[in-house]
């Protein structure tokens, strides 16, 4: 049953092949015996699940069931869950037990779905291995000794080793894409405000956006019908009419015009990547798709403009962190500011502290237009270069992530070569677009390749439908690291 | 522009993070490698544009002015580090 999809678990369910405590259960008994391992769940809380699975039991035999009523899922640790720990990776938050639910959780509980876990993530959502977790890496179940990316790292092994169905994941630079890529499974961030951020512990609030995680573009589209939504106490929640994202799956893709930049195939891309990239473009050839040349010049400066953005952001929402009202405090200080000074000192992970002294140094005072306001204006420059690729395609398509999945430790002493491992994700977010990341084939080595599919602005059904329709014809979604189906 | 060891002292303390020499020395060596790629953005001529501060230019909503929230405060103090009758508690600031 762990290999299922959702939608097929969804149809067992509802044939009564077996109830939500039995398909808990075994994916319980699977994390038991492989997340020490894999390190990709911080927190399990059994008795809990399987309360909320006999509850979504009860809710099907009163006939009250809907399409992903019983079924288990794991929740980045992120998303603030009434009553579980949500650490978000760090030790400042190590005993924080949120008193709420995010939208997120909250629509997927209404939805009836049985939360397994909270996922492993880089401390603050911010890296792009999972190595900057206080709680330790998560290990590529593809090669033990390779990292599954970041920042939803967690998320993307829980969903890839089979020891969930899907999993939540948020993305501010690539961090839904770039791990499902690195880990062979599917993954979407929605265009800029269509899933609320209530809940969802904040990093650079104009870019997070939080997407569904699953092994193929129908269950991605199942779940982000349970998490898209307006919800009013997010102020960027879009007023977006509610859309059934299963709607366009089986249409034919005759006449679409794919896009390809040519800046998404130059010097840095491995080659193996390439190849996959090219060949997955071959099979849309087939299934009717036209392929157009297409250029982003602004796309280099992506990085360096997220750079200042991101962490500008970060330095503000993380200042809430000062060990008076919640999350760690020091233990021993001298006055009020050796007392925030401490806390946020051992509170703090590296990477952590590296963005928000960046971002203070690019807010403060005599920088704030050099670094700040011209980012902002380069942002714009970025968002354009989409905009003029849209009139000449329907789709974007490019590598998700310029390598494979890289050793444990091999880019974690130097941050500027981990920050480019986002250098094809992050135009994406500064433009607010809507991205996701399919399987399309192995490097020589066996580690999964990841196809990147940009929309415009809300066009997620017509990525699904694209991403689908190559599903139906390939196989690469199905494989399994070995000892996982 | 070359950042210096006092640079990073200085937004450390207007960050509130403590920092030894030796991090003081590491992040320094960071920073600048850092500093390194932002600094492509200054090769580009930005006269005229405007800023982008969202992605979708909207406007920020205004809702009624009615009672929303509920009175949480015990639920929300169990969490906190020190709390006594209601209140945080943090070292004294006036002597």
């Amino acid at each position: 049953m762990s290999n299922a999809t959702l939608k097929e678990l969804s149809a067992q369910l509802a044939a009564g092949t077996c109830s939500s405590v039995e398909l808990t259960q075994e994916f319980l008994n699977k994390i038991n015996r492989l997340n020490k391992d894999l390190g990709c769940f911080v927190t399990l809380d059994a008795a809990r699940s399987l309360a909320q699975a006999q509850a979504a039991d009860a809710q099907r035999a009163a006939g009250r069931a809907g399409p992903l009523t019983g079924i288990p899922l794991a929740h980045k640790d992120i998303f603030c869950a009434r009553d579980w720990l949500t650490t978000c990776g760090s030790r400042m938050l190590e005993n924080f037990v949120a008193p709420y639910d995010a939208h997120v959780v909250e629509q997927c509980n209404r939805a009836g779905m049985v939360t397994l876990g909270k996922t492993n993530m880089d401390e603050f959502a911010m890296g792009s291995s999972n190595e900057t977790s206080y709680f330790g890496p998560v290990r590529n179940p593809w090669q033990r000794e390779t990292v599954p990316g970041g920042s939803s790292g967690g998320s993307a092994v829980a969903v890839a080793a089979r020891l969930a169905p899907a999993a939540t994941g948020t993305d501010t630079g690539g961090s839904i894409r770039q791990p499902a890529a690195l880990t062979g499974i599917c993954g979407l961030k929605p265009t800029y405000g269509l899933v609320s951020r209530y809940g969802m512990i904040a990093f650079a609030s104009s870019l997070d956006q939080a997407g569904p995680m699953a092994r193929t573009a129908e269950d991605l589209a199942l779940l982000l019908n349970v998490m898209a939504g307006h919800d009013a106490r997010d102020s960027t929640s879009l007023e977006h009419p509610a859309e059934d994202y299963l709607r366009d799956l089986a249409r034919p893709l005759a006449g679409l015009r794919i896009g390809l930049p040519r800046e998404f195939f130059a010097s840095g891309l491995a080659p193996d990547v390439q190849r996959a990239v090219e060949s997955a473009i071959d099979e849309y050839r087939k299934l009717g798709a036209t392929v157009v040349d297409i250029s982003l010049p602004n796309m280099g400066l992506s990085v360096p403009v997220y750079y200042v953005l991101a962490p500008a952001e970060a330095s503000s929402n993380l200042s809430r962190f000062d060990g008076v009202r919640y999350g760690h405090r020091a233990a021993g200080y001298s006055d009020l500011s050796d007392m925030y000074k401490r806390t946020r000192a051992e509170g703090f992970g590296a990477e952590v502290k590296r963005r928000i002294l960046i971002g203070t140094y690019v807010l403060s005072h005599g920088y704030y237009d050099a670094y700040y306001i011209r980012a902002q204006k380069l942002r714009r420059l970025i968002a354009a270069d989409f905009a003029a690729a849209f009139r000449q395609c329907d789709i974007i398509m490019g590598p998700t992530s310029p390598t494979t999945a890289f050793k444990l430790g091999e880019k974690s002493a130097d941050p500027v070569q981990m920050y480019l491992s986002d250098i094809y994700t992050i135009a994406v977010n500064l433009a607010g677009l809507p991205g996701m990341s399919i399987p399309c084939g192995f490097d020589t080595g066996g580690l999964p390749v990841g196809l990147q599919i940009i929309g415009n602005y809300f066009a997620e059904a017509r990525m699904l439908n694209v991403a689908h329709q190559y599903q139906r014809v390939t196989d690469w979604h199905q494989r399994a690291p070995e000892g996982m189906a | 522009m070359a950042l210096t060891l006092d640079d990073v002292r200085r937004v450390a303390h207007l960050a509130r993070i403590a920092v030894d020499d030796a991090e003081a020395e590491a992040t320094l060596a960071q920073l600048t490698r850092v500093f390194g790629l932002i600094e492509q953005m200054q090769a580009v001529d930005v006269a005229g544009i405007e800023p982008m501060a969202h992605a979708q230019d909207m406007v920020l909503r205004l809702r009624t002015d009615a009672v929303t929230e509920s009175d949480q405060r015990e639920l929300f103090q169990q969490i906190a580090p020190e709390v006594e009758a209601g209140l945080y508690l943090v070292p004294k600031v006036i002597e």
